[in-house]
């Protein structure tokens, strides 16, 4: 038999129908979200469609909601745009008789953290959803990819989605990293290393030792950002950490599937031998607290770096680039990330908002106090599952007594669709995963870092280095 | 879909890399929930001195006299040039619909980020991948002469010259057939509904619990 990579395995085993290497392959789960489905919604209706298969959609509303009190719903979202999205989602979702975990209901959460959290992210699957972050659920050892308003119909109509397979890229990291090192840092590491255009047209596989030594947390922390690494997927293979992770969840296997789950589960990595396109390689052991200093999360260095000057750019494109996130960011070349003051810090998002984040930063937290020019630190779990264990285990508390603020779930300052944004100039050091002109508020400056390194930097006021505290 | 066959169009030329879909269409405007009316949002706070927020009247707003769309040469522009990695960042499809409802049918570059790429197709719109060097002569070219126009064939694939260059792109088959045509995806999928029902009975035997 002819080795096989993950990547190989997971697409040849949906694969409905193949023509001119275009693929025509089956979904499995679909996640839905109020910004990207209206219009997917409206499209079937229009059409007369019907969606094939109700019980592979579970929808959410995360990007619209407000994260401050919310016990009115949807009636209380203030911005009424906002409002209608919310409710057009809660009307679709119940025109079709799709499960939707509504603003109000305490499973509610962002879409990458409530599929796996429910059990409704599972191995061997295809997942898709209308959002880039889609690659988060890689981490399962599925092939999930982030589609188009047009594919979310398509999906809802057809149950498939047109594809051509990509080329693969093996990304192997080797060694133990160090304390205070995290997942986050290792994907700005990749991305620093290999651009944010190193990834297009690939999958990518996570490998080596590193990366079995990730919790399912760092592990969909890493998979979450392959996507700013250019590819549309990102997989780790499955072991014991992924099935323990599973067990007993709202949407796994029953009883009665378990073992057979299990035994199919087991043979989700790449063979020995399995060829990859590309490979790039990192020691983990080398792998500092990553800090990014301009407008696109390539623009990274580590903690103990400087703003890089323009002689280091490869070309003049480059160069272009970073003159522009220069004047944007406000910062000048050479300057000392450790000398860079922030005003505001946000722990939360896709990325980072999971159980584990926040444990790791209300440890750093712990009986300090956030810094004067620390206007606003926002802590936002993932969903309202997350938010109930962290203040059962008081790390709301820990928080609020340090100074953050504790919300309610959702994407918040990730992208600032909601009220939470950095006003023009205001600089943050965020746990999320674009720091691109505009993202987090029209002018703002993002940083992007670990839950650690942004609980230190609030209690500093400036990035430090996280394993010096 | 509309069709694209053939197009001899004014070029506009963004000179950045990575140009990201949020700085293509900025959320504020994501909250609508309509396919259409994104146009005069398309690059908003680049093209704008102002904060855009949906509901304004654009008319009125201040223009950003640097940024090069707002110049008066490259009004009516229908294939946009621009650099390395266009489109990456969210799967907003929205991108596309701003671009396309500004006017832009064309966008040629060095290379698109995935989705970016996947999602003009689904909106009739062609992106072109050509050389770093082809597209680093068309920019001195487009900036040297006013009123530059491209001619694409798309059944050719090709993209000419005003002083007859030829250059040929490459785009997957089935792509330029649905996009030549301007065929339905979701109609020509329900075409093998019944490989997709046997497909999925199939599937439900071996792994039951993915239908629980
Ligand atoms: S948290 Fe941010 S990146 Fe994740 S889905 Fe929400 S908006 Fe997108």
């Amino acid at each position: 038999m002819v080795a096989k990579t993950l990547y190989d395995k997971l697409f040849d085993s949906h694969v409905i129908h193949e023509e001119n290497g275009t693929a025509l392959i089956y979904i499995d789960r679909h996640l839905v979200h109020e910004v990207t489905s209206p219009q997917a919604f409206e499209g079937l209706k229009l059409a007369g469609r019907k969606v094939w298969r109700v019980n592979s959609i579970l929808a959410v509303p995360d990007h619209n909601v407000p994260t401050t009190e919310r016990s009115s719903g949807v009636v209380g979202i203030t911005d009424p745009i906002s409002r209608l999205q919310v409710q057009t989602l809660d009307d679709n979702c119940a025109d079709f008789g799709i499960t939707e975990f509504k603003m109000n209901d305490h499973r509610q959460g962002i879409v990458h953290v409530i599929g796996p959290e429910q059990g409704a992210t599972l191995p061997g699957m295809t997942v898709v959803c209308g959002d880039s972050h889609t690659s988060t659920h890689g981490a399962f050892g599925a092939l999930a990819h982030g589609i188009g308003t047009s594919e979310v119909e398509h999906v809802m109509a057809t149950q498939c989605l047109v594809q051509k397979k990509s080329k693969s890229l093996l990304v192997k990291v080797e060694g133990q990293l160090g304390l205070g090192v995290t997942a986050k840092d290792i994907a700005l590491a990749v991305i620093g290393k290999i651009g944010t255009a190193g990834g297009n047209g690939y999958a990518i596989e996570f490998v080596g030792s590193a990366i079995r030594d990730l919790s399912m947390e760092g592990r969909m922390t890493l998979c979450n950002m392959a996507i700013e690494a250019g590819a549309r997927a990102g997989m780790v293979a499955v072991d014991d950490t992924t099935i323990n992770y599973v067990k007993g969840r709202p949407f796994s296997p029953k009883p009665e599937q378990w073992d057979s789950a299990v035994a199919y589960w087991k043979t989700l990595h790449s063979d020995a031998g399995a060829g990859f396109d590309k490979t790039v390689e990192l020691d983990a052991a080398t792998i500092q607290p990553q800090v990014t200093w301009g407008t696109s999360p390539e623009m990274v260095v580590g903690i103990d770096g400087k703003v890089p000057s323009l002689d280091l750019a490869k070309n003049d494109v480059q160069r272009g680039d970073w003159e522009r996130a220069y004047a944007y960011m406000g910062l000048s070349a050479d300057t000392p990330i450790t000398e860079i003051n922030i005003d505001k810090v946000f722990i939360g998002s896709c990325t980072n908002s999971r159980i584990e984040d926040l444990r790791a930063a209300a440890t750093v937290a712990k009986g300090k106090h956030i810094a004067p020019n620390v206007k606003l630190a926002l802590v936002v779990p993932g969903s309202g599952l997350v938010k109930a264990q962290a203040e059962q285990e008081g790390l709301d508390k820990v928080f609020i007594a340090a100074g953050f603020e504790w919300r309610e779930p959702g994407c918040s300052m990730c992208l600032a669709m909601n009220a939470d944004r950095l006003e023009p100039g205001e600089r943050c050091a965020s746990t999320s995963n674009r720091n691109f002109e505009g993202r987090q508020g029209q002018g703002g400056r993002t940083h992007l870092v670990s839950p650690e390194m942004a609980a230190a930097a609030a209690i500093a006021g400036h990035f430090v280095d996280v394993r010096h505290l | 879909m509309q069709a694209f066959t053939q197009l001899n169009g004014l070029v506009a030329p963004l000179d950045r890399a990575n140009v990201d879909t949020d700085a293509i269409i900025p959320k504020q405007f994501l909250k609508s929930i309509k396919r259409s009316g994104f146009g005069p949002n398309a690059f908003d706070e680049w093209r704008y001195l102002d904060h855009g927020e949906p509901g304004m009247d654009n008319s009125k707003r201040p223009l950003n006299p640097d940024f090069v769309l707002n110049q008066t040469r490259y009004q009516g522009a229908s294939i946009l040039l621009t650099r390395e990695n266009f489109g990456c960042g969210s799967s907003r499809e929205h991108a596309p619909w701003a671009l396309e409802d500004n006017g832009f049918r064309v966008v040629i570059s060095s290379s698109f980020a995935d989705i970016f790429f996947n999602n003009c197709f689904k909106n009739g719109m062609l992106p072109i991948v050509l050389s770093a060097e082809i597209v680093e002569g068309l920019f001195k070219e487009v900036e040297s002469s006013v009123g530059y126009q491209l001619n694409v064939d798309l059944d050719a694939q090709s993209v000419t010259t005003p002083g007859g260059k030829a250059y040929v792109f490459e785009v997957d088959a089935v792509r330029k057939h649905n996009l030549l045509n301007g065929l339905d995806e979701i109609d020509l999928t329900m075409q093998q509904q019944d490989k997709i029902k046997a497909f999925e009975i199939k599937h439900r035997q071996t792994q039951p619990w993915l239908f629980n």
